[in-house]
């Protein structure tokens, strides 16, 4: 990844856009942290959260006229919050802990703001606080300008005198009953201050011979408030007019004038970077279609605004706005606590580290790759496709943990290796027409629906169709695990066998397979066992194993995009008498099982998490069309049919766990092995020696192996080492030996005792850990 | 991984070939180019070396982490 993908990306996800209230607000008031903290109960922090935008809080909830409100996303479910009432509550109950109005060291230089309203006493703050030297000339005494205008009930006095007392707090001399332009010029002033502020009020007449508009009022640049005169800015109601008085704004004004004399006088550019400043419109996505509608809290006695309580309820109605539409809707986002513009920060700094520890390995393997954050995400970002480009990046710098996909990665060897793999056109036939391509996971889980579909199709397609078959792989592990070199020697594979077996049309029944041959093989036309089911309907003319049963759909993550695919299973359960109670989250918006992307290899607890969230979605039994998801519902005691279990029946205990990992390598070898029988009467070669070993293993240890990935031709392998060369360990108490043994880069150990010709499984282990052997066993080497 | 990982009792385990029980002895172990002695339980005579299921499944996991994560 380059930075500047890494920068698009992070910009992608606008998580961290201010709210709508703090982007329209001219000061950017942070309302969503004072509401937070009024929720709690905490006026003093959320008059702190308010204190730090706004130098006078117990003024602006009551003047300001809330640019903010009709912006407010409570609007869209009841209404806008009442954030000046608020605002002026948190001042009105909360308390701040003595002002440290700690100033900048001091300046060299002085600065005369002209007008005592808000937008002078403002930017006198700002420069104050700035560390310069600040006179401020009013015309009248006290200070307050348009304050005192006010009616006592909305904004009592002695409320003014108390608030901008800050002023005099941060040393700002006042020269009060001084008319600038009467009793002093602006040349005067200038003469001694290097940059001066005009904020006089609306009904100020004094143009001080600047550069006027077409208004006659004092032209300013609408970026800087610079005037025609260097040094001299201006703003607030004065430059607005009486039609334009707004509180907010000359406090605003205040603001960016006070940015513009630091500026200035620090000689840096006056315009750059200033876009952020003013009222804005939030860049924020923030859903409120499943939002309850709430009320606007009322005030019993408006005068008096919000009592206490009335503050806290109302605060409460804030959203807190933000956007984690992924990570709501991810579990494995949300386990890791922080969202996309974080985390893509995390996986570049993980994949250009040099030296040290890279942090984000697991976060990386942990996605399921499903797709579903692009689906929800207002601006389509992908964590799925930035998980996916790391891994392969991982993979060329030589730093992909060995351990992550392993599993997974032998799995896929054993489906390409001869004990399952097979490339035949339909008996006498020299080229097919079709061929059908059931995957690993299918042939795994319920190896009688591989020869259910392939004599179905031979039945259902037009007579003479030459139906062929391929056992396999489609490469999906080497993929996830980001091999693109096993992935595309897989691929290479596929399309060798399909180009020598005429180039038929492939019938799929895994919807990973699907992807994968559409995305690699687009060359190779690919259709699914659903839709040809749809097509050519069901076997067993009116069967309608339904009954009327209600049951819910999982679409596996992989058909996400696929609607059609939804449409023609969602006819087939109807064809079948099934009901269907669609899950909330379904069709393009459907959740990964856990088993997509290795996640369930690389971490566990997510896909406990990802599988426990799933199973509860609906209380019907779920039926699915991906044999590997069906397993893992099965396993986690959800009741789920494969859509071929419905149609073709089941041999065992349809909706139940599934096999075990030993048992899914065992079919799909049998599948090879009774279909090269039945169909093409061909019988397999031996086996190898390991595979005649019987074993005895106990519910007990199964569960253990199954848990510790260990397969039962892992323990064959370990005991027929042992017992052939003599290199076993004995505890002379119980009988039982101790044996390992390193097929390739992972050590098992096996505890077990001989038993009438089967050995009897006590404990089995594994680790990667090698030993380096000082001593090795002449011929034997690599035996620990 | 240094030092002596391995606290728990000697196991009382023979060497089922060579027909002698097994003595603590200085072994190295290697995980992606790093080497580490440990002391382990190991054979005198053949030089088979027990691994057991506590120091597979903790200190030696949390150590392969750690590697793969340098
Ligand atoms: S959906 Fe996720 S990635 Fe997209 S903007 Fe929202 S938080 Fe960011
Ligand atoms: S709901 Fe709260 S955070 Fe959202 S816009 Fe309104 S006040 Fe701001
Ligand atoms: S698991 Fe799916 S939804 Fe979650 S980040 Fe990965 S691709 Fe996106």
């Amino acid at each position: 990844m380059e930075q500047r993908d890494l920068r698009a990306l992070e910009e992608q996800c606008i998580q961290e856009c201010a709210p709508p209230c703090t982007a329209a607000c001219p000061l950017h008031v942070d309302v969503r942290a004072i509401a937070a903290e009024a929720a709690r109960g905490d006026l003093d922090a959320a008059l702190k959260a308010l204190r730090k935008t706004v130098p006078f809080p117990g003024l602006v909830g009551r003047v300001c006229e809330q640019p903010c409100r009709p912006v407010c996303k409570r609007g869209e479910a009841g209404e806008s919050i009442a954030i000046a009432a608020l605002e002026r509550a948190c001042a009105d109950y909360g308390a701040l802990k003595a002002e440290k109005t700690r100033a900048l060291p001091k300046r060299n230089h002085h600065v005369v703001v002209v007008g005592g309203g808000l937008s002078g006493a403002l930017a006198a703050h700002d420069l104050a606080r700035k560390g310069y030297t600040v006179c401020l000339y009013e015309a009248l005494d006290p200070v307050g300008g348009s304050l005192w205008s006010y009616p006592e009930e909305v904004l009592p006095h002695a409320l003014i005198t108390q608030e901008l007392n800050v002023l005099e707090t941060l040393g700002i001399e006042f020269h009060l009953n001084t008319r600038v332009g009467v009793d002093l010029t602006l040349d005067a002033l200038r003469e001694e201050h290097e940059a001066v502020y005009l904020a006089l009020g609306a009904s100020a007449t004094e143009t001080f011979g600047l550069e006027l508009d077409e208004r006659g009022r004092v032209k300013i640049d609408p970026i800087t408030y610079a005037t025609s005169r260097a040094g001299v800015f201006a703003g607030g109601n004065m430059i607005r007019g009486p039609e334009g008085r707004s509180a907010i704004q000359s406090l605003a004004d205040g603001r960016r004038a006070a940015i513009s004399i630091d500026r200035y006088l620090q000689n840096v550019s006056l315009t750059a970077s200033r876009s952020g400043e003013g009222s804005q419109t939030s860049c924020l996505y923030t859903r409120t279609d499943d939002v309850a509608p709430l009320p606007l809290v009322p005030m019993a006695s408006p005068a008096d605004g919000y009592t206490r309580p009335e503050a806290l309820a109302e605060a409460q109605r804030c959203l807190q706005c933000q956007c984690l539409e992924c990570v709501k809707v991810c579990e494995y986002l949300e386990h890791y606590g922080r969202y996309p513009r974080k985390y893509v920060r995390e996986v570049y700094n993980n994949l250009s580290i040099v030296q040290g520890t890279r942090t984000a390995n697991r976060f990386i393997n942990s996605c399921s790759l499903c797709g579903l954050c692009a689906q929800v995400c207002p601006t389509d970002l992908d964590m799925g496709a930035v998980n996916k480009r790391a891994r392969q990046a991982m993979v060329a710098q030589g730093r992909m943990p060995p351990s992550a996909h392993d599993f997974a990665l032998r799995d896929m060897a054993f489906s390409q290796s001869a004990a399952f793999a097979l490339a035949r056109n339909a008996p006498g036939a020299d080229a097919s027409d079709y061929v059908f391509f059931p995957g690993c996971q299918l042939a795994a889980s319920t190896p009688s629906h591989v020869r259910a579909v392939y004599d179905y199709l031979g039945g259902a397609l037009p007579a003479g169709t030459r139906v062929g078959l391929l056992l396999g792989c489609c490469g999906a592990p080497a993929d996830w695990a980001g091999r693109a070199d096993l992935a595309k020697s897989a691929w290479e594979e596929l399309r060798e066998q399909h180009a020598a077996l005429g180039r038929p049309k492939v019938v799929l029944a895994c919807s990973s397979c699907h992807q994968v041959f559409r995305q690699n093989l687009p060359e190779i036309e690919v259709v699914l066992v659903w839709d040809l089911l749809a097509k050519h309907g069901l076997p067993g003319l009116g069967a309608r194993p339904g009954q009327g049963q209600t049951v819910s759909v999982h679409d596996p993550c992989t058909t996400r995009q696929e609607a059609g695919v939804h449409a023609n299973v969602r006819a087939l359960l109807t064809a079948l008498d099934y009901q269907v109670a669609e899950l909330p989250r379904s069709g393009a918006r459907t959740t990964c099982c856990g088993f997509g992307g290795a996640q369930w290899l690389a971490n566990p607890e997510v896909t406990r998490k990802v599988v426990a969230r799933r199973v509860q979605e609906g209380p019907a039994d779920y039926v699915t069309y991906c044999a590997m998801c069906r397993d893992v519902f099965a396993r986690e005691g959800k009741r789920t049919l494969h859509l071929l279990d419905l149609v073709f029946g089941h041999p065992g205990q349809p909706g139940g766990p599934g096999p075990n990992w030993s048992q899914r390598h065992e079919n799909r070898a049998r599948v090879k092995r009774q279909l090269l029988k039945d169909i093409w009467g061909e019988t397999m070669d031996g086996q190898a020696a390991y595979e005649s070993i019987k074993l005895l293993v106990s519910e007990e240890v199964r569960a253990r192996l199954e848990a510790r990935l260990i397969l039962d031709e892992d323990l064959q392998r370990v005991i027929e080492h042992a017992e052939r060369t003599g290199r076993r360990l004995l505890q002379p108490q119980t009988g039982r030996y101790v044996a390992s043994y390193k097929p390739t880069a992972v050590t098992y150990w096996v505890e077990y005792t001989p038993q009438a010709g089967a050995f009897l499984i006590h404990n089995a282990y594994s680790h990667r850990m090698e030993i380096v052997e000082d001593e090795p066993a002449a011929g034997q080497g690599g035996v620990a | 991984m240094t030092g002596t990982v391995h606290t728990a009792p000697l196991p009382d385990l023979l060497c089922a070939r060579c027909n002698v029980p097994l003595q603590l002895a200085k072994v190295n172990v290697a995980y992606l180019g790093n080497a580490f002695p440990v002391e382990l339980p190991k054979c005198p005579k053949c030089g088979q070396v027990y691994i057991e299921e506590a120091l597979a499944l903790g200190k030696m996991v949390e150590v392969e982490q750690q590697l793969e994560d340098k």
